[in-house]
């Protein structure tokens, strides 16, 4: 059972209260953009066996939508922020480096800022 | 006009605790900045209580205030005066990035009392709902078993629950049947 806490009510809610959003920072490609790009956009998605980066929405609760970085093979959870952001917070960076030394996730990485 | 009835007007249930529809309830959904000094302003008069602090319900003598969300309270006022302190509130945020709208007779209202109060809810929700953790005074929206509902915990030890109308018979049977006299699990 996957335990994330809402950081808008601060409750630890399970995941049967929760509505999971896909992953979280995507960058959008609308017109103008390349055929290529926006394929990539609409289609292609990161499926890692680890450190991941997800959107959720405390929809039997609160109904605000926010990031969780977690890890998908332990389920193991690193943080949960805002989902005002379009980058995870260094806090929770930090703490990824130190259990999962020399990840990375898209254009995120260990030691990347 | 035709008269007011609550969901289930009155139902009643005892088992390992009492299920009783809570009959009329006024209540109004603000939104809102609940920082701001009008809207305080605002929630006081028309409830007599302040603005509550996150996962919390305060309580006067007529009236409560709970939250809901960072941006939304839910103000609970006598029934007959919802209509009225719906309008008082609205023009007292005139201007202000606000909204306020009587929902109560969207609402179903249910009070679950007795020994097996804890019990019968912690069935249904995935709330902790140990002394420790849920005390009085607090106020969480979660689920109960499939739909959206939200509750508090009173000094007695009594709940309130407050459910869409449109599933009020839904959490009734719901609760009768968690409060079966021979389901008793006895974890709280």
């Amino acid at each position: 059972m996957l335990i994330l806490e809402c950081p808008y009510c601060g409750v630890k809610a399970e995941e049967t209260e929760l509505a999971a959003g896909g992953e979280a920072h995507l960058k959008r490609y609308g017109p103008g953009s390349s055929d290529d790009e926006f394929h990539d956009y609409l289609f292609m998605r990161e499926n890692p066996k680890g450190v991941h980066f997800e959107r959720w929405r405390h929809a039997n609760g609160c109904g605000k939508w926010f990031h969780a970085a977690r890890c998908t093979m332990t389920l193991e959870v690193f943080g949960t922020y805002t989902a005002q952001t379009s980058v995870p917070t260094q806090e929770i960076l930090d703490k990824i480096a130190a259990k999962r030394p020399g990840w990375t996730w898209r254009e995120f990485a260990d030691g990347k800022k | 006009m035709s008269k007011a009835v609550s969901v289930l007007n009155g139902a009643r249930f005892s088992g390992l605790a009492t299920v009783e529809d809570a009959g009329l309830q006024g209540m109004i959904t603000l939104r809102g900045d609940l920082g701001s000094k009008a809207l305080k302003a605002a929630v006081k008069a028309a409830t007599g209580a302040g603005v509550p602090a996150q996962g919390s319900i305060s309580v006067a003598e007529n009236g409560a205030a709970a939250w809901m969300s960072p941006d939304e309270l839910l103000l609970l006022v006598p029934y007959e005066d919802a209509v009225a302190k719906t309008a008082e509130v609205a023009e007292a945020l005139k201007g202000e990035h606000a909204l306020a709208v009587n929902v109560s007779d969207a609402r179903a209202f249910f009070r679950l009392s007795g020994e097996g109060a804890r019990e019968v809810l912690g069935k249904v929700s995935p709330v902790d709902f140990d002394a420790a953790a849920f005390k009085p005074g607090q106020f969480r929206r979660s689920r109960l078993a499939q739909v959206a509902g939200a509750f508090w915990l009173n000094e007695d030890g009594s709940f309130y629950i407050v459910c869409f109308r449109s599933v009020g018979e839904y959490v009734f049977k719901l609760l009768s049947a968690g409060a079966h006299p021979q389901s008793k699990v006895g974890v709280y």
